[in-house]
């Protein structure tokens, strides 16, 4: 308990709040990590994922590239980039990237399978071409699954981003490693709870975000499945996906 | 005109769904595909927009090798309805209907006036334009599914068991409607069923398929029911037994027809 008001104390302590490394800078830092991160590996994962998902090819290479990453310690990987490349922003974020693509690829994949088979074949022969079927069908049907594999990479970013200040003086982990080396635990726990509830915030905002984006089509269906059998709630759509959290 | 000449289909996994077609389809009439289920209809149907080309053998509309054009442009030519109206979840009705109109770069204010008017032609009211697909019936869907099939006013329409699942009333009043639409459009009108009594009410030609994508016959309703060309088309339409074997029966100095189980089908005109 006194650890914990410790981590309290030093969050609330102004004079954290100030100077080069103060909490909000570090948060910022953190967060702007995380985003770039999220968006290189949405740049590589989403559209290998989707086309996978549409054409029905390269399953196993999904299965395939998101088990080998999957199994690649985060940790480890960083201490090889950072030996190999030097102290800076680059290890970390090649790290980050490798540990988000798994999740990204598979909910791009899942998404695009999830849309019925029968809608697709019946848009493909009214004329619909195959780039008008992927943004006009596959993607706002997959949409909810897709923001699903998005919201789990960015959770595992956001915790594992901490792991930057390995090798670089940025984001949360900061305080985190700094706590450990003076042994001055109020700031260590800080660190660790600013990065919790960063990471808490950012998925509630994905998860609302995944409601918004079931459409309302398919959100009607939902509400009256689920008014006419109320003892069995179920989810039409959006099935969380659940990753394993391995670093 | 629609001709298939010589056309065969072996899937890539070696079945062979259709094998040696010659068939033609009269323009402005409704023919229908019928027989069991893996007799091969739907690969037949699909061979007419390029949703599966043939392996063997020709398939022209007009004179015109469907191979030689682009499927794209083929399939926004043509309507298909198809079984639970594969309509699309996310978009309005409206939106369904106009979809491909749009496509073809017909203004949006225009495609929701054309396609409001196609709402009135297939008899659904007006104030379901803006619904979405899962709040109406399987028969409101299915109607959305003709009035989409008919947004590109095709020469033709393919129906793959449009009426197969909705209940049977729902169902007889789908296949009124039908008639009455061809009645007033005219379309080319492809239409499969495995229900011989739809093929019957639907068809003017009705093409009867066997396993193994073969056709036993393609005739009037009345020439197969008088001339099956075969003991597997007797059975299948039921020729000689059921409600389909007539018998006249005096009853009360009146010719009553009845079914060859005896039920009452009606009275003889004199
Ligand atoms: N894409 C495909 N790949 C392999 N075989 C197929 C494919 N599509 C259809 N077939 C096979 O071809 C045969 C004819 O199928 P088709 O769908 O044309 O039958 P159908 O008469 O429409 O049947 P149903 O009444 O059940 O719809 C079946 O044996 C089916 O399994
Ligand atoms: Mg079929």
């Amino acid at each position: 308990m006194n650890l914990v008001a410790g981590g309290i104390a030093w969050i609330l302590d102004p004079a954290n709040w100030q100077g080069a490394g103060s909490i909000p800078v570090r948060i910022g830092q953190h967060l702007l990590l995380s985003l770039v991160v999220l968006a290189i590996a949405s740049a590589i994962a989403l559209p290998a994922g989707a086309v996978i998902g549409h054409t029905g090819r390269g399953k196993q290479l999904v299965v395939m590239v998101s088990g080998g990453l999957r199994a690649l310690p985060t940790l480890g990987v960083l201490t090889l980039f950072g030996l190999w490349l030097g102290i800076g922003l680059a290890a970390p974020v090649i790290s980050l990237v490798i540990l988000a693509v798994p999740p990204l690829l598979a909910g791009a994949y899942a998404g695009f399978e999830a849309v019925d088979r029968r809608t697709i074949d019946a848009a493909r022969a009214m004329g619909m071409r195959e780039r008008e079927i992927v943004g006009g069908v596959e993607l706002p049907l997959g949409l909810p699954i897709i923001v699903g594999g998005v919201r789990s990479a960015a959770l595992q970013i956001i915790a594992t981003a901490t792991l930057a200040a390995y090798v670089a003086d940025v984001g949360l982990g900061r305080p985190i490693f700094q706590g450990l080396k003076t042994r001055d635990y109020g700031e260590m726990l800080g660190g660790s709870i600013l990065v919790i509830l960063l990471a808490l915030l950012v998925d509630g905002a994905f998860a609302l975000a995944q409601r918004l984006v079931v459409p309302a089509g398919v959100r009607a269906t939902r509400t009256r499945e689920l008014r006419s059998r109320p003892a069995r709630p179920r989810t039409a759509v959006g099935r969380p996906i659940h990753e394993g959290n391995r670093q | 005109m629609i001709e298939f000449r010589g056309v065969s289909k072996r899937f890539p996994d070696g079945t062979l769904a259709v094998s040696g077609v010659d068939i033609v389809i009269p323009p402005r009439k409704t023919t229908v595909l019928v027989g069991s289920s893996g007799s091969g209809k739907t690969t037949l149907l699909r061979m007419i927009n390029r949703m599966v080309d043939a392996t063997d053998g020709q398939v022209l509309i007009d004179g015109t090798d469907v191979s030689t054009l682009e499927p794209v442009a083929l399939r926004r030519s043509i309507g298909y309805v198809m079984q639970n109206s594969g309509l699309l979840p996310h978009r309005k009705v409206i939106d369904n209907v106009a979809t491909v109109p749009m496509l073809r770069g017909v203004r949006k204010r225009e495609a929701h006036a054309a396609a409001l008017e196609l709402l009135d032609t297939v008899g659904l009211d007006r104030s379901l334009a803006g619904k979405y697909p899962s709040q109406l019936s399987g028969g409101q869907q299915q109607r959305v599914g003709v009035a989409r099939g008919l947004a590109v006013d095709p020469n033709i329409l393919l129906m793959d068991e449009p009426f197969g699942a909705v209940d049977p009333i729902v169902r007889s009043e789908l296949q009124q409607e039908l008639l009455r639409l061809q009645g007033e459009l005219g379309k080319t009108v492809v239409f499969v069923t495995h229900d011989i009594d739809e093929a019957f009410l639907l068809g003017d030609q009705v093409v009867i398929m066997q396993q193994g994508g073969r056709i036993s016959q393609a005739a009037s309703p009345a020439e197969i029911l008088a001339n099956p060309a075969d003991d597997f088309v007797a059975d299948f339409v039921g020729a000689d037994r059921g409600k389909r074997l007539l018998h006249l029966r005096e009853v009360d100095g009146r010719q009553l027809v009845v079914d060859d189980d005896g039920r009452a089908a009606g009275v003889l005109a004199s």
